[in-house]
């Protein structure tokens, strides 16, 4: 028989190269011995740049006093603040810009994406215009013209206001003027009872969905949910005689004094950041919405389902799971692109961490590593968020 | 039986004119329904609001003429003589004037082969193409610089002088030409077998998609000199090409590994039944494909590359947004109209091309879709 | 009525009472003229198939009966109700005529099953345990109550246009639109598919079906409409409409279609 030919195997086969597994280990070998060494001369190297300079290594100097003043602080700082509440309060900057210019920007991107469908074709088309005009702007741009050429151009205090003045609102270079507010003791009460409303809608909810289930009668779920969080309190807020005293700042002959400011490097920075990032998520609203294939929309009227359940149950559902990813990654660019405001001197971590700081302490390796280790987190976070979403709405196909 | 009956369509008749022609555009574009009509007159009112003052400010009432005095006069409208006095300089930045013709020639050569490579009917493109990859950057380095691999062919131009819309080119496409390549390699990496090549590359892909470009601008400008060795410095300029092409090169290993996964798994079978090894099924079945469906997604990047040039201003190189940024500050123009006008100039530049990549990824994708489908 | 044994399937379930009339519809799209001065009447318990070349405005035309497409000229009245702009006459009416898609348009983030109920719980506001029985009902009809937890995208063409129709029996409708159910599957799911639709017919259904299958046609049609350039050619019963066509268009149509 033919055997004993097939068992003998090309003997040019066997060779040590052709073996896959050995082919893949010499590789991989090979690569990482590339990357062990680049990487060891980039350590040596560092290392003995840094004792030619003079700089000792080490988390010494974030117990240092930092001596530098700071525009905007969330939590209490002063001259004998150290380098570690540098580095929280830039944090805290950074994550107060990302987290209002988030919200911000998905209610604009949203009711931009919806415009932009809208069948009203002038509404369509400013929609398409505001998309297209800052999509395509750097943003970098956008914070300058907000900051140098509206915010600081405007007046200053002793142009708007006269000496004596009560001031409740007011634009000027030194950002937004506005009234402090001093709430009342029995405001406690108002934020009490919103409580026990979101409490008591999350059970209605429950509640009304049983009885669906149960009987099939339906109950007007979101209306008793506004009823309960904003109409109740509001009504006790009026009860109780409007328990919150706006204390107005008082303009003295140089300056204001009192009152609350929110200056205007913020405002520039989040109005760019919104006014940009809206673009882009208005264009994944749009996409998203088209992804839903219009027979979708015909199937659900032949059964005779009122428009607003077809929004909610068919088509809203099937846009989100299009949205959503694309929409995280758009968070996460604006939350990395809050660092522009290094270019505007907004504290935020970039900015007086590793920039102020790095400055004045030398600790480069240490203050880029602790810079670059939280917004590696931020990103890890949300892709971690992302994997469980998408195995969670993933649609079960053969 | 009855005899056959010959079929004759009626004539066809004309709708009902409501339903057509100018009012039935209006009727279901813009009146269709009560709440459609209140939106209508909505928007419409805002469009009034700010379409008039804006052109009346850019255009109609703007100064054209005269010098700073001209525009201090009229301050409520746009300034152009702040632009066009100082346009050579937002070209050139403070590139010698005497020998600013080498931009001119590298810039011509530029737009040329870019021309010749998007318009379909010239022949030898795929030769262009190569030669605008490989030949061109080099000729450009030695056009702009004056000297390439030690031999000098003209007086050097030192790179801080490089600086505005020519700086911005430099720096957008030394970006595009190393991200590419330097991008697929790693989406490779990424799908590979084997598992240190993987871990590796996703590392890569991830550390740098993870923390904003301005961070690794700074590490470029700070931490760059102290990982290289004693004496070996590196110009200020090349540092920043360095971080933003190593930047760039992780979003497109993103996307092309979009493209790689496209891909259905009997292309690869296909490929390994007639015995292609792995390169040369990579070279010539998989990246092919992989590479045409994600064009639009590279032209993003491009997109997203060249609004992020901008960046390096903050590391103290001069792109055009920093060279008008600085023009703003001269005292000699401090009117009210003149920062406006400068903004809004580097955006009309910034907008055109931007607006103009993305109109030729929408029309690449249209071609695509025509052919067949999956 | 004179019926013959081989026509079982053709019990007098069709009465006098009208479920369907169409009184002069004209329709536009944009400057073309799809339907021209329809006129049709369909009595509850009848099965209609309607056929003719693609383009002839056939979908259009059972498209307007549940107002999926406005019609623009002329009268639509569904159980005595007319169809107009007014949205509580649009549902009411769809909640009695049930539709099935050449691309079954099942929503596919939902299950077998959740496809089912939703309407009925959302509009008919059935218990849940009640609509999924009904459901389940429904799904055994169409032989297939073991695909129920399953999505649609692992189900086979077939059988997911056997979800769709069951999807709309759920709703007990009193009339079905079928908008060429077959068109989209392969040879050996049409069968299956067909079984169920005769099973429907055999049970009283009244049923217009847009389909070019001439024997489901032969077997269940109590009449045959042949609709060519947005008017309708040439109607008749089945026997007659197969054996003796009228009109060469007709005639020209059914060699085509049969020819081989």
């Amino acid at each position: 028989m033919t055997d004993s030919v097939q068992t003998k195997a090309p003997s040019g086969d066997k060779s040590f190269w052709n073996e896959p597994k050995n082919r893949s280990i010499v590789y991989q070998l090979l690569v990482l011995l590339i990357v062990v060494g680049l990487g060891w001369s980039i350590f040596d190297n560092t290392l003995k740049n840094l004792e030619a300079r003079g700089i000792s290594t080490g988390f010494d100097f974030l117990s240092s006093e930092a001596g530098f003043a700071i525009i905007q602080t969330l939590i209490e700082f002063n001259e004998s603040s150290t380098y570690g509440d540098v580095f929280i309060i830039g944090l805290l900057n950074t994550l107060l810009v990302a987290v209002i210019g988030i919200i911000l920007a998905t209610v604009l991107g949203f009711i931009m994406g919806v415009a932009r469908l809208s069948p009203n074709w002038l509404v369509r088309k400013l929609a398409e215009v505001y998309i297209e005009i800052f999509r395509n702007v750097p943003l970098l741009l956008q914070i300058f013209f907000w900051y140098h050429a509206v915010l600081k151009a405007q007046p200053g205090p002793r142009e708007v206001f006269k000496s004596g003045d009560q001031v409740y609102f007011g634009v000027t270079n030194r950002g937004i003027a506005l009234p402090e507010f001093s709430f009342a003791a029995s405001f406690d009460y108002v934020i009490w009872l919103f409580f026990i409303g979101v409490a008591v809608s999350v059970f209605v909810k429950k509640w009304a969905r049983e009885r669906q289930v149960r009987t099939g009668q339906q109950f007007p779920v979101f209306l008793a949910t506004l009823g309960l969080t904003i109409g109740l309190p509001l009504v006790l807020f009026l009860i109780l005689g409007i328990p919150v005293e706006a204390i107005p700042g008082e303009m003295t002959r140089f300056s204001l004094k009192g009152g609350t400011t929110i200056n205007p490097e913020f405002i520039a920075l989040t109005l760019a950041l919104v006014v940009y990032t809206a673009a882009f998520i208005a264009e994944i609203v749009r996409a998203g919405i088209q992804a839903v294939s219009y027979g979708q929309t015909e199937a659900s009227r032949a059964l005779g389902l009122q428009e607003s359940v077809t929004l909610r149950l068919v088509i809203i559902p099937q846009a989100m799971r299009v949205i959503v990813p694309p929409l995280t990654s758009q968070f996460l660019n604006l939350t990395k692109n809050s660092s522009l405001a290094a270019a505007i001197a907004y504290p935020d971590l970039v900015s007086i961490f590793a920039g102020t700081s790095l400055n004045q302490t030398g600790q480069a390796l240490e203050i880029m590593g602790m810079t670059l280790a939280i917004y590696l987190l931020i990103s890890l976070l949300t892709s971690v968020f992302m994997n469980w979403y998408n195995s969670r709405i993933k649609l079960v196909e053969r | 039986m009855a005899e056959n009956k010959t079929f004759t369509p009626l004539p066809d008749l004309p709708p009902p004119a409501s339903t057509v022609g100018f009012v039935g555009w209006l009727r279901s574009n813009l009146f269709s329904s009560p709440a459609n009509t209140i939106m209508t007159v909505l928007a419409a009112v805002f469009a009034l609001w700010l379409i008039p003052p804006t052109l009346d400010w850019t255009l109609f009432s703007a100064v054209y003429s005269g010098g700073s005095e001209a525009c201090a006069a009229n301050p409520d409208a746009a300034c152009w003589p702040f632009i066009t006095k100082r346009l050579p300089q937002f070209f050139y930045g403070f590139y010698e004037e005497t020998e600013r013709w080498r931009v001119d020639v590298a810039a011509i050569m530029l737009a040329v082969g870019l021309v010749w490579l998007l318009i379909e009917r010239l022949p030898y493109r795929q030769f262009v193409g190569l030669f605008m990859l490989l030949v061109y950057p080099l000729i450009a380095w030695a056009l702009l610089y004056g000297s390439v691999f030690g031999i000098d062919f003209f007086p050097i131009v030192q790179t801080s002088l490089w600086g505005g819309f020519s700086l911005t080119l430099v720096i957008a496409l030394t970006g595009i030409v190393i991200s590419l390549p330097l991008g697929i390699v790693f989406a490779l990496g990424r799908q590979s077998k084997m598992p240190i090549i993987r871990t590796i590359c996703i590392s890569f892909i991830e550390f740098w998609r993870g923390v904003p470009l301005i961070t690794v601008l700074f590490m470029a400008s700070v931490m760059l000199p102290l990982f290289l060795p004693e004496g070996v410095t590196f110009d200020q300029l090349l540092r920043a090409l360095l971080g933003v092409a190593l930047f760039s090169s992780a979003y497109m290993a993103e996307v092309v590994r979009g493209g790689l996964q496209a891909i259905p798994k009997g292309q690869t079978e296909g490929a390994q039944s007639l015995g292609l090894g792995y390169w040369l099924m990579m070279r010539k079945i998989i990246l092919p494909q992989a590479l045409k469906t994600v064009i639009p997604g590279i032209v993003n990047t491009f997109i997203g590359l060249f609004k992020d040039t901008t960046l390096v201003l903050i590391i103290s190189l001069f792109d055009l947004l920093g060279v008008v940024q600085a023009a703003i500050a001269d005292p000699n123009w401090s009117v009210k109209s003149v920062p406006y006008t400068g903004y809004v100039f580097v955006a009309l530049v910034f907008w055109v091309c931007c607006f103009g990549m993305s109109q030729y990824s929408r029309y690449v994708e249209r071609k695509l879709h025509t052919g067949h489908k999956r | 009525m004179s019926e013959t044994a081989t026509q079982n399937v053709k019990s007098s379930s069709m009465t006098d009472e009208v479920a369907i009339r169409l009184e002069g519809v004209n329709k536009w799209y944009g400057q073309f003229h799809v339907l021209k001065d329809i006129n049709l009447t369909v009595k509850r318990g009848e099965r209609i198939v309607i056929c003719g070349p693609s383009g002839s405005g056939k979908s259009t035309m059972i498209r307007c009966i549940n107002r999926l497409e406005e019609h623009q000229q002329g009268k639509i009245l569904v159980d005595d109700i007319e169809l107009t702009d007014n949205l509580k006459n649009i549902e009411a009416i769809r909640r009695e005529v049930g539709m099935c898609f050449q691309h079954f348009n099942l929503f596919p983030h939902l299950t077998v099953l959740e496809n089912c109920t939703l309407a009925p719980i959302w509009v008919r506001k059935m218990p849940k345990k009640e609509a999924e029985e009904i459901a389940m009902h429904y799904l055994e009809r169409v032989k297939i109550p073991d695909q129920a937890n399953k999505f649609p995208g692992q189900l086979s063409g077939g059988q997911q246009q056997r979800v769709a129709i069951a999807r709309s029996l759920c709703m007990n409708p009193k009339v079905m639109l079928f908008d060429e159910p077959t068109s989209a599957l392969d040879p050996e799911m049409i069968a299956e598919v067909l079984d169920v639709m005769i099973g429907l017919a055999e049970s009283g259904m009244t049923m217009l079906c847009v389909t070019h299958e001439m024997g489901f046609a032969r077997k269940v049609a109590d009449r045959v409409i042949f609709m060519d350039a947005g008017q309708i050619v040439e109607e008749n019963e089945p026997e007659a409409f197969f054996g003796n066509p009228q009109n060469e268009r007709t005639q020209l149509f059914l060699s085509q279609i049969l020819g081989h």
